[in-house]
């Protein structure tokens, strides 16, 4: 592997990993619930597509990494799944929106 | 018995059997059969929640919506990452979004395009295909958030779903 590689990996394993952290900061500092729903949902999507592009560059000698690109596709189709799924039992249970939200849930 | 060993949607057995050979290690003739079984048997089951098929779908205009969604989720990760190191609190909005998209299909394209942004969670749909509720994390208004959404995700699904 060529240092140019090794510097590309590098990075992008740092880019990943602080997105994780900071969508993990998210989930402890953000206010209420809908507002924590964004932290982890989000922070998958750069965070874990950092990670991958870094694995894919890493093994390609190894011929082209098919495997992680199937693990983004199903992340980013199951994502959102999960989050509405969140918030609809959120707005079932009719849990509190912070002060100072504008609009309202709706009743279920 | 017979009758049923067909494949009622042939490009969805098409896209399973193809992704049992990636995920297995190498094309054998056990990935093969297993292959088969699960394009068989995966869209028998799930035949039930598959909403009609539409007329017809400009494929073409796929990547480059795809692109666009792409450049915004990494744009919207930073915006998102800034504003949770921020010490200021967030001005959420939960948002009544007016749908103009009528397939099934197209609506949850655009609820998972808009979940998948960072910034904003599609909450519901309501009965009628008609509202979609998002909450948003930090919006000035309720009317930004439907025009973003609107310019930028929708017409190009409304262009691909004509």
């Amino acid at each position: 592997m060529s240092p140019i590689t090794e510097y590309i990996v590098s990075a992008l394993l740092i880019v990943g990993g602080a997105f994780t952290l900071v969508g993990a900061i998210g989930l402890a500092r953000l206010p209420d619930f809908f507002t924590r729903l964004h932290g982890p949902t989000k922070a998958t999507t750069v965070g874990v597509g950092a990670i991958m592009l870094s694995s894919v560059i890493y093994f390609s000698s190894h011929g082209f990494g098919i495997s992680e690109i199937l693990i983004t596709v199903f992340l980013f189709m199951t994502a959102p799944v999960s989050a509405n799924m969140l918030a609809k039992a959120a707005m079932h249970m009719g849990v509190k929106s912070m002060k100072g939200t504008q609009g309202n849930p709706w009743e279920q | 018995m017979f009758d049923r060993l067909n494949f009622p949607q042939p490009w969805l057995s098409l896209v399973l059997f193809s992704t049992w050979q990636f995920l297995s290690d190498g094309i054998s003739g056990a990935s093969v059969v297993m292959g088969l079984v699960l394009a068989w048997v995966i869209p028998q089951i799930t035949h039930g929640f598959w909403p009609e098929r539409p007329a017809f779908v400009k494929v073409w205009r796929m990547p480059m919506f795809v692109l666009v969604v792409l450049w915004d989720i990494l744009v919207a990760s930073f915006e998102v990452a800034i504003l949770i190191l921020n010490p200021r609190q967030p001005k959420p909005v939960f948002v009544n979004y007016p749908l103009q998209l009528e397939h099934p299909l197209a609506i949850s394209l655009l609820a998972s395009t808009i979940s998948l942004t960072p910034g904003t969670v599609s909450a519901d749909v309501s009965d009628d295909n008609k509202t979609l509720l998002i909450h948003a994390l930090d919006a000035e208004s309720e009317q930004e958030v439907i025009d973003a959404i609107h310019k930028r995700y929708e017409k190009p699904l409304m262009e691909m779903f004509r």
